[in-house]
């Protein structure tokens, strides 16, 4: 098996790190290192996730401050080199924040932190995090925040679907979201951002609907990474 | 609120001079009835506290249980009544962090909260859908941003808890049992303050706690910032990982106070420390005020000069402030300096352990009005009366409250939940199952049968996700114990939980006791709360899906017990009558025979019956399943009674299952083997829910429309309150 390395990012108030550490080490097997938020990052790295929690408490606006901590030009280098960056929840807020994905996520219509399952439908399977996938599979997946509403001016959007950057949708509307998106990556496709939690879901015990699609997420990484299965 | 003239005067005897002023407020900061249980601590020695899981050390704030290949489960519960009574989101959000730091002190890492909530009647009162919408927003945005799951709880509205909310918080942690605080210090070991800055929060905030709540003294409620909570949490961690922690405290109730005197008390040293090295929040801070403030999340650590520079290296990586304030010395002094000027100076098994007192105890004269009630006449439409129940704020889905909390980080919940106890995995391969109950409509009625009924629905609950029990926490919260009324329903609660903890052999692992639960309109009714953790050692019994065709089992007897019913209250506005009771020979039975049924692979599903009875524990199955059940109500072992009362009884002891028909043989065998009170009594088909007595339908109800209701009803009350 081909030797990879994935890093997890950690920032202060972080608290998906360990949940996502263990499904990509004890899981999906593969090497796997926290990275705190003022480490440089390790040279050897083949992707990057940046996980959910609540970086610098949400202060000011989630994941804004975390946006300026200084792994993220180290981050933003790597995602011009075409490394595969995945960012959850937080992690995502993290990317729209620091300019690696276009657009904005605001406080869901209930106003309300929601947690719950649902699903979401694979827009683009063509990115590092979704090549397993057929078009407009479902994924029952758990979503987790307060800020999770994506939005988009109508401009944004129309580039958004014109260069395939919409990678999940939510099969019902949840929470306000432009165009029901979930996920979105950037033009290249190697960054993608998604408001629900696929390590809550990449497992038969505590997904009470069906881990394997989930579980495709990380499979297709794998693929990605030219990593045997 | 400061020291009665007793406690004066035997203060003065054991330190031989006039206390001078700092040291007073020390003292009455500790003596309070919140800190010092001198109300309870003779009472509570009954309980059971010994078991072959149990790990007892010196000065842990939680209780610690052996799960097995080298791991600990630790748990603890508090409340935070009076805060929340004031300001339900700070009130809520700091009970949270208070109890979090207890399973924090042990060396554990917190990995799940539980919550109970008691309010007014939130249908007719806004105050109480305000203190209520509050206190789940202050839970929800302190328990989220830590990241350590809120995974179950109760609710309960009652009037006796107008103006008033109770708020309690359990929380269980998990580690190695190798890494574990040894809390075993040596002299010249530096006393160090890590966490949030000490200011004038919480000021007196454990005095206000011991009195009847009559006015809002806000300058006694803490503020929360569960970020530096979460910064503390894994600052710690990492201490404990390399070894920096020799003994461990959060600073809680009494501020720097208790948290010195009651360390060197219990590890029988003492303990120099300078206030003026204390990093505050704001200037000018009487040393008085510093030592009482109940400025939220702190700890107090102690390590040696070795480790002191890793400590300092590790808080400095997660920018959590910290000051060296003292040392540990030999002389089991608590000594309180400015710089170089002494301001206090007590030996500290003096001020950790006020003096206790023989309170009174009187049956209530109530009791006696509330066995004579005459009986309601059975309604006619008991369709209708269903659904009603069904919406009743008391036994309708939860679902708006923990749809608020993230119960899924961590990626241990293995059953949500919704559905009773709640499982989490552990890192052995072993399953924890969790559940907290409480009823302060039984209590009231009957707080011996009460209490032990609260401690069965919580092993029922546990027992129904397999797991046996292993340890419970019990929270007792009453009012002014200085009425001999009152104390004599706490005395009553507790002699009920010690009996059933000691007949099941469930030792009591922590607890607490809350007094003073009142407001100008009188005190709550007895409301002691149980929490149970079980242990499963394979396989949980994941609710599955029930099919249309699957059989509907009752275990246990169905009794003329409606006395403090939810029917009783809801549906006649009547309270009194008979509370059910538990036998506990059945009890135990029961229980036995219902984990058998789930070891052996035999049981789809399982659910206790409880709030509501018979007719509301087949509609949750209904409803949650979406498929209808035909019941047969001649079938339900029951003495003669009434079918409203078949239908709503609250009876103990009893379980529904639901059983593929091809077991359905195997099942019924070997619940007469054992001499089981059980039957066969539904089938689960179709899409509406119907009780037949003979040919005539008793009740018909579509589960789709009572699923409606049941799930939509607490969301709509609070939504247009």
């Amino acid at each position: 098996m081909k030797a990879v390395k994935v890093g997890v990012i950690v920032f202060p108030g972080s608290n998906c790190d360990r949940d996502m550490h263990h499904v990509l080490s004890d899981v999906f097997k593969l090497d796997t290192e926290l990275v705190w938020h003022t480490q440089e990052l390790p040279k050897n790295l083949d992707a990057v996730v940046l996980p959910g929690g609540f970086s610098y408490g949400d202060r000011l606006r989630a994941g804004v401050i975390a946006a300026h901590s200084p792994v993220i030009s180290d981050i933003k280098k790597m995602a011009e080199k075409g490394m595969p960056i995945l960012g959850v929840c937080n992690g995502f807020q993290i990317l729209v924040e620091a300019g690696l994905l276009p657009g904005a996520l605001l406080k869901n219509t209930s106003l309300n932190f929601m947690c719950k399952w649902t699903e979401i439908i694979v827009k683009n399977n063509k990115t590092p995090f979704t090549n397993k996938f057929k078009l407009n599979q479902r994924i029952p997946i758990s979503i987790a925040n307060g800020e999770g509403r994506y939005y988009a001016d109508k401009e944004t959007l129309k580039s958004l679907r014109k260069n395939n950057q919409i990678v999940f949708t939510y099969c019902e509307e949840i929470n306000g979201s432009s165009n029901n998106i979930a996920g979105i990556c950037n033009k290249a496709g190697n960054v993608v951002g998604m408001m629900p939690h696929p390590e809550r879901a990449a497992e038969p015990i505590i997904n009470p609907k069906n881990s394997k699609p989930a579980s495709m997420i990380f499979d297709s990484l794998l693929n990605n990474l030219g990593v045997a299965q | 609120m400061s020291l009665t003239r007793q406690e004066h005067v035997f203060l003065e005897k054991k330190i031989g001079r006039k206390p001078t002023p700092a040291e007073l407020q020390i003292v009455a900061a500790e003596w309070s009835e919140h800190c010092s249980y001198k109300s309870s601590k003779k009472h509570l020695k009954i309980l059971p506290r010994k078991g072959t899981r149990v790990i007892s050390g010196q000065g842990y704030d939680s209780g610690v249980l052996d799960v097995g290949d080298g791991y600990v489960v630790t748990v603890h519960i508090e409340s935070h009544n009076h805060p929340s009574a004031v300001e339900p989101y700070g009130g809520a959000a700091t009970g949270v962090g208070g109890v979090i730091r207890d399973i924090l002190s042990a060396g554990t890492r917190p990995i799940a909260i539980l919550d109970g909530l008691r309010f007014g009647n939130i249908e007719k009162d806004s105050h109480a859908r305000w203190l209520f919408k509050n206190a789940v927003r202050g839970i929800a945005d302190y328990g989220n941003c830590l990241g350590i799951p809120t995974v179950g709880g109760e609710i309960e509205f009652d009037e006796c808890f107008t103006n008033y909310a109770l708020v309690d918080v359990a929380a269980i942690g998990f580690g190695k049992k190798e890494k574990l605080v040894k809390n075993r210090v040596d002299k010249d070991d530096f006393v160090v303050l890590v966490g949030g800055s000490t200011g004038r929060d919480g000021i007196g905030g454990s005095q206000f706690a011991s009195d009847t709540l009559e006015s809002e003294n806000r300058s006694a409620v803490q503020i929360p910032d569960p970020f530096i909570e979460k910064l503390v949490i894994e600052a710690i961690l990492e201490a404990r990982n390399q070894s920096c922690i020799k003994a461990m405290k959060d600073l809680g109730g009494g501020g720097l106070s208790c948290a010195i005197s009651e360390t060197a008390d219990a590890l029988s040293v003492g303990i120099e420390l300078d206030v003026a090295r204390i990093h505050t929040r704001e200037p000018g801070m009487s040393p008085s005020e510093l030592m009482v403030s109940e400025s939220q999340e702190r700890m107090l650590v102690i390590t040696d000069r070795y480790k002191l520079s890793i400590l300092k290296q590790i808080c400095e990586k997660y920018r959590v402030p910290y000051s060296v304030i003292g040392k540990v010395k030999e002389d089991r002094i608590m000594q309180v300096k400015v710089e170089t000027n002494t301001i206090a100076n007590l030996p500290s098994n003096v001020v950790a352990n006020a003096p206790l007192l023989d309170r009174p105890a009187l049956k209530p004269k109530y009791l006696k009005r509330l066995e004579r009630i005459k009986k309601p006449n059975t309604p006619k439409d008991m369709s209708e009366i269903l659904l009603r129940m069904l919406e009743n704020p008391n036994i309708a889905s939860k679902i708006w409250v923990y749809g608020q909390y993230d119960h899924e980080v961590g990626i241990r919940t293995v059953v949500k939940p919704g559905q009773g106890a709640s499982v989490l995995r552990l890192d052995n391969g072993k399953f924890l199952s969790v559940k907290i109950d409480g009823n302060s409509k039984h209590c009231y009625v009957n707080p011996r049968q009460g209490a032990m009924g609260c401690f069965e629905e919580a092993c029922r609950n546990v027992v129904c996700t397999g797991a046996s029990p292993i340890g419970m926490v019990d929270h007792l919260q009453f009012g002014d114990p200085e009425d001999p009324e009152i104390f004599w329903t706490f005395k009553e609660s507790l002699e009920g939980l010690t009996e059933f903890a000691k007949y099941f052999e469930i030792p009591c692992v922590g607890g607490k006791v809350s007094f003073y639960n009142e407001t100008d309109d009188g005190p709550i009714k007895p409301t002691p709360l149980i929490g149970v953790l079980g242990l499963i050692e394979k396989k949980p019994l994941h609710p599955q899906k029930i099919g249309s065709g699957d059989m509907l089992v009752i275990v246990g007897e169905t009794k003329d017990e409606l006395g403090g019913s939810e029917y009783y209250e809801y549906t006649h506005n009547l309270i009194g009558g008979t509370c059910p009771s538990v036998d506990l020979k059945a009890s135990k039975a029961n229980m036995q025979a219902i984990l058998d049924l789930i070891g052996s692979g035999l049981v789809n599903c399982a659910h206790d019956c409880s709030k509501g009875g018979l007719a509301v524990a087949v509609s949750k199955m209904c409803m949650t399943n979406e498929v209808g059940c035909v019941i047969t109500m001649e079938k339900i072992p029951a003495q003669k009674l009434k079918d409203d009362e078949i239908l709503f009884s609250e009876s103990h002891s009893r379980y529904l299952i639901s059983v593929s028909p091809k077991n359905i043989k195997k099942i019924k065998d070997l619940l007469e083997q054992k001499g089981i009170t059980s039957e066969v009594i539904g089938k689960f088909v179709g899409s509406s829910l119907v009780f037949k007595k003979t040919t005539k339908t008793i009740i018909h109800l579509r589960v789709d429309k009572a699923q409606k209701k049941w799930l939509s009803s607490l969301g709509l009350l609070v939504a247009h309150g």
